[in-house]
């Protein structure tokens, strides 16, 4: 996993709440490989037409949105099936960090696993944020993920919420296999006395 | 201190806890499915193997085909991905539930039906259902392609611990009214984000009436109400259908097993941080007319108006989902004409959802498209046992073989573009169960009635006549 970077880049609005995994990557498309790419794919049926031409009105198609690295959703953003592909599209797309009211608590888990920072603020802020970006299409937002801020366009600063495992984590570019592997001797110890209580497992 | 089921789960499985919090969990139970490839392929890559095979059991859903058993007509990739779930069961000595074999079937099904899943167990699965198997008094829930790397790497997970919630429902459900209605109505009355962040203990006496099969409907639907895990705390209806299951303990680890079971409740004076309460009697049978479970609305409901909705997103979001749905506000929801119906999926495609099934569809004629997907090989054996399929035969349905199927299309069993389907499914999402495809969540019972009427049909009127 690559550490996670300081962020200064274009943020594109999104509006709806309940952005469920399947929008952002639809089901037909979930037998690929990891490593065949999926960025193309991010938001399939939002993004396309049925001749595959893109949709004028889609925000990721429109010019100043489309280098854009940081997200700014509604609530229950990638809710829905657990498919890591949804984390793969976005990553392979370019986003490093999505900022929304909620998330679905599975896609909130894959987002760390592979290095995008879901960043959870007030609705409030979040409606301001997108505002903001609707009327300078193309502003930066600014997330430090080590001074756990995030700066919108017009240089309000928000405090972001982080475990600080995950952004440990992040930050280093250590995935969890990596760390758990060095306490392979605690597992050990302890699935030997957890056998010992229950035996029937 | 006064604790909770969930909290006597996740204290028993804490290999470690860091001061944040965050908790390093054994893992009791860990199913993998077809769509597991890239995470086998992400184990190998690191010259991993799978540390228990032991806990680890595998059985094809989402890819296979439910016309027939073998995968000659299957397309490639579909094939591919059966066949590679197949290889790394075979090259990991994980035991595997195939094709052939009778006991295959949906994960979430076979889990409780083998007797893997059990009170106290943490499981987790590659799969968002897999609140499934907390019907059981387990802690279970769905991780992602990397959390199941690494699973089958280290048969543990990092996790931080849910907030308690408990939904408690009392009361007798009216003739006609299943544990669907009950989910539904439950997610249409505190949102698709409304458990986001908990861990939810369904209790009640409503709940406690429930068979394990209608249990398992409910836990099934905790992530469409935003919960990654909901759980029922084990009682005798759990023991009694766990007894003689092939993986439940057996002589002395039976009694053993059944006396730490017994154990696993909430205590009364157990604090939830979030609690809600729901009356059965209250309870219609419920439809969805919208792209997200929460627009679930009694039968006897008409279609709301977004000009009504509390706030500018709501409107839009309500408008949006008409849209897609190609619905007026206003129209009754007994009104919709339906084009074809699918009975099965995780949530609905155990024995009594057939049984269900059966009762309305005894007698009666499909006017539309309609299939029946069991669960898995061995409810599919167990309906032939009962006659079911002949009832389902004759009245017109098509009797598949077992898989997730229509649910989400992914083995291409799909509705068409601009279709309607009566589903008795999870998730209406936009797309879910094929491009431009439209989805009303049911019961079974429900599907049925709409099946043999071809519009969205309340199944008390047919009941009662």
């Amino acid at each position: 996993m690559e550490p996670f970077q300081h962020l200064d880049a274009v943020a594109a609005p999104m509006a709806a709440p309940n952005v469920d995994t399947d929008q952002i990557i639809p089901a037909r498309f979930l037998w690929r490989k990891r490593h065949e790419g999926w960025g193309h794919l991010l938001f399939h049926d939002l993004r396309f037409a049925d001749d595959g031409a893109p949709k004028p009105e889609f925000v990721l198609n429109r010019s100043a949105y489309r280098e854009a690295r940081i997200l700014v959703a509604d609530a229950n953003f990638g809710c829905g099936s657990s498919r890591e592909a949804a984390v793969w599209s976005l990553y392979d797309y370019g986003f490093r960090a999505v900022i929304a009211v909620s998330f679905g608590d599975i896609f909130f888990s894959n987002s760390f696993q592979n290095g995008l920072l879901p960043i959870v603020l007030p609705a409030e802020r979040v409606a301001a944020l997108r505002s903001e970006l609707e009327q300078r299409p193309g502003a930066h937002i600014v997330v430090d993920l080590a001074a756990e801020t995030v700066r919108g366009p017009d240089g309000t600063v928000d405090r972001l919420t982080v475990d600080p495992f995950r952004k440990e984590l992040l930050l280093a570019g250590t995935d969890d296999i990596s760390f758990t592997l060095q306490h392979r001797d605690a597992i050990a110890a302890f699935e030997k006395a957890y056998e010992a209580d229950v035996p029937w497992i | 201190m006064a604790t909770t089921l969930l909290d006597k789960i996740w204290a028993a499985h804490a290999i470690l806890v860091r001061p944040d919090g965050a908790t390093l969990l054994s893992i009791d139970r860990h199913l993998v499915h077809d769509g597991s490839s890239n995470a086998f392929r992400a184990l190998k890559e690191r010259g991993l193997g799978v540390r228990r095979p032991d806990r680890t059991f595998a059985t094809p859903d989402h890819y296979v085909p439910t016309l027939r058993r073998d995968l000659t007509a299957s397309e490639p990739h579909r094939r591919g991905m059966i066949e590679d779930l197949d290889a790394h069961a075979a090259a990991s000595n994980v035991t595997l539930f195939g094709l052939s074999d009778r006991r295959q079937g949906i994960v979430h099904v076979v889990g409780p039906e083998q007797g893997l899943s059990q009170p106290g167990m943490i499981i987790v699965c590659g799969d968002s259902h897999t609140a499934t198997h907390g019907a059981v008094g387990a802690l279970a829930f769905g991780i992602g392609a990397s959390e199941v790397a690494h699973v089958l790497a280290t048969q543990t997970l990092w996790q931080k611990k849910p907030k308690n919630m408990r939904i408690t429902v009392d009361g007798m459900l009216a003739p006609g009214v299943h544990a669907k209605d009950v989910i539904l109505a439950i997610i249409a009355t505190i949102s698709a984000a409304g458990a986001t962040g908990h861990a939810i203990e369904y209790a009640g006496s409503t709940i406690r009436a429930l068979s394990i099969e209608g249990r398992l409907t409910i836990c099934n639907m905790s992530i469409e109400a935003g919960a990654r895990a909901g759980m029922v705390a084990p009682d005798e209806t759990t023991f009694a259908y766990l007894k003689g299951r092939p993986y439940a303990p057996e002589g002395a680890d039976w009694d053993r097993a059944v006396a730490h079971w017994t154990s696993l409740t909430s205590d009364a004076d157990a604090q939830f941080d979030r609690e809600v309460r729901l009356d059965a009697a209250e309870i219609a049978p419920m439809v969805t007319w919208g792209t997200s479970p929460e627009t679930a609305a009694p039968i006897t409901a008409r279609i709301p108006d977004p000009a009504s909705a509390a706030d500018a997103g709501r409107r839009d979001m309500m408008q949006r989902a008409l849209a897609y749905m190609d619905l007026k506000p206003g129209t009754p929801l007994a009104d919709i004409a339906i084009d074809r119906v699918f009975v099965g999926s995780c949530t609905n495609s155990r024995i009594e959802d057939l049984r269900a099934a059966a009762r309305v569809a005894n007698g009666r004629r499909t006017v539309i498209p309609a299939m029946i997907v069991p669960g898995s090989g061995l409810v599919k054996a167990q309906a032939e046992a009962e006659g079911l399929d002949v009832i389902f035969k004759r009245a017109g349905f098509e009797w598949r073989e077992a898989g997730c199927s229509m649910c989400v299309g992914m083995n291409g069993d799909l509705v068409a573009a601009g279709e309607r389907c009566a589903s008795t499914s999870n998730r209406n999402f936009v797309g879910r169960q094929g491009k431009g495809a439209r989805t009303h969540l049911l019961s079974p019972a429900m599907a049925v009635a709409a099946a043999v009427t071809g519009k969205l049909t309340d199944v008390r009127q047919l009941l009662r006549s």
